[in-house]
């Protein structure tokens, strides 16, 4: 597997003079996050009545996402840590303002400012530890705090991100809910090694828009969805479907007269019949099928 | 950096900092851009405008004449103060000057058009 660009150096250091060139003349690199751009903005969901709309973009670099929502005829502000990448950006003459900062150090901007805000390829450099007095946690939790802060209420923020395992996306998630964020993560052509992409859809409020948690799952769950069939993610989740068909057959069991798996019913029986085949058997008593507490 | 993006900015994430808003700008060095008017932009725009940073970055650029002191009713209606409006926020560019906090007297370069808000280990 590639080295992932955040182990090799902190982000202000990686993006170079040469790193961010790449980002102005490689056309294969401009088309991947121009590509992903677009895809953010449509899970933005913004309102389709053409108005114009303030929007942030949180690692901006040179402004290739910027271009994106100049397109759709967005104004926007973009934040970056990298000096070079920004330089590219003003070269290129983008419409957007774009300023120097740290998404660790938090969101410099007055409450209520934005009505949306995307991020391209820029999240996973937050969960690194690129100095000793950073900490990850709580600089995802100064970044999402901030960030809650300054966009409107109706609004949504679109990530997209490369997590390098299951414990970076619960992270950041845990992070962005104790910020006060609704929200999922939409995970775009999930069998594909190359196209697979990852975003992560926050919401400021609006409870209706909010995707119904089902049994022990909290409000943010990872719904694995297509191209084709990803124009909503508060549609039906794949969890819904599992759920369901666990229930299902649960169900028939229970219409054969049998006890549903692993429940009490179900061991003394399976320990009965060892009984009957002459099996060491240990006895049944009040302990037998209790759940374990938590803390084992 | 265009002065609309000044008027969102504030020191609020150095530590101990309330509000940190609005800060001080000056201007050493401005650059005049070309824009499109977009009334129903800044229609929009006004109730996430602080009128008194409007007015400070007015002064800063010179343009004091133009925006009044006191935020007007119905500037909706008004279309050369509109058109005035969008000249300031949008179509002056701010290329060198520095910005600073209220609170701390921490002061943000502006370099190149670029507002520099990085903070130190200290003030995290």
């Amino acid at each position: 597997m590639a080295r992932r660009p955040e182990h090799s150096a902190p982000p202000e250091i990686f993006y170079n003079d040469d790193e961010a060139k790449k980002y102005s003349s490689n056309s294969r690199i401009i088309e991947i996050q121009v590509e992903m751009a677009e895809r953010a903005l449509e899970l933005l969901a913004l309102p389709e009545d053409d108005e114009t709309r303030l929007i942030l973009d949180i690692g901006c670099g040179s402004g290739l996402s910027g271009s994106v929502l100049e397109d759709s005829d967005h104004m926007w502000i973009g934040v970056d840590i990298s000096k070079s990448m920004l330089d590219i950006a003003v070269e290129r003459e983008v419409a957007g303002d774009v300023i120097l900062g740290d998404m660790g150090e938090g969101m410099p901007f007055k409450p209520g400012t934005f009505d949306g805000a995307i991020s391209i390829s820029a999240l996973q450099w937050l969960c690194n530890a690129d100095k000793s007095y950073h900490n990850p946690h709580k600089r995802l939790l100064k970044f999402f705090s901030t960030l809650f802060s300054s966009l409107t209420r109706t609004a949504r923020a679109v990530f997209q991100f490369y997590p390098e395992n299951s414990d970076q996306i619960e992270m950041v998630t845990a992070q962005a809910m104790k910020a006060g964020f609704y929200g999922g993560l939409v995970v775009d052509y999930p069998n594909s090694a190359k196209a697979k992409k990852y975003y992560l859809v926050l919401m400021t409020g609006g409870a209706s828009e909010l995707p119904k948690a089902l049994g022990k799952l909290s409000s943010f769950m990872v719904l694995y969805t297509d191209r084709k069939s990803m124009l909503d993610f508060v549609g039906t989740p794949e969890e819904e479907r599992r759920i369901n068909y666990i229930k299902k057959r649960d169900a028939c069991r229970e219409a054969r007269g049998k006890a549903p798996k692993k429940s009490r019913d179900w061991i003394l029986a399976k320990k009965e019949r060892r009984r009957r085949q002459g099996l060491d058997t240990r006895p049944d008593t009040k302990y037998t099928a209790r759940k374990r507490s938590g803390r084992f | 950096m265009k002065l609309s993006t000044y008027n969102f900015l504030t020191s609020m994430a150095i530590k101990g900092v309330k509000v940190g808003y609005p800060l001080k700008l000056r201007i050493t060095k401005k650059d005049l851009v070309e824009s499109e008017f977009n009334p129903t932009f800044i229609e929009r725009l006004l109730p996430k405008l602080d009128w008194s940073a409007v007015h400070a970055a007015a002064q800063q650029a010179e343009l004091a004449d133009d925006i009044p002191a006191e935020q007007p009713e119905n500037i909706a209606e008004n279309e050369l103060l509109m058109q005035k409006l969008h000249h300031l926020l949008f179509e002056i560019d701010v290329l060198e000057g520095e910005m600073e906090c209220p609170e701390t007297g921490r002061v943000f370069p502006i370099t190149d058009g670029i507002p520099n808000m990085l903070l130190n280990e200290d003030e995290v």
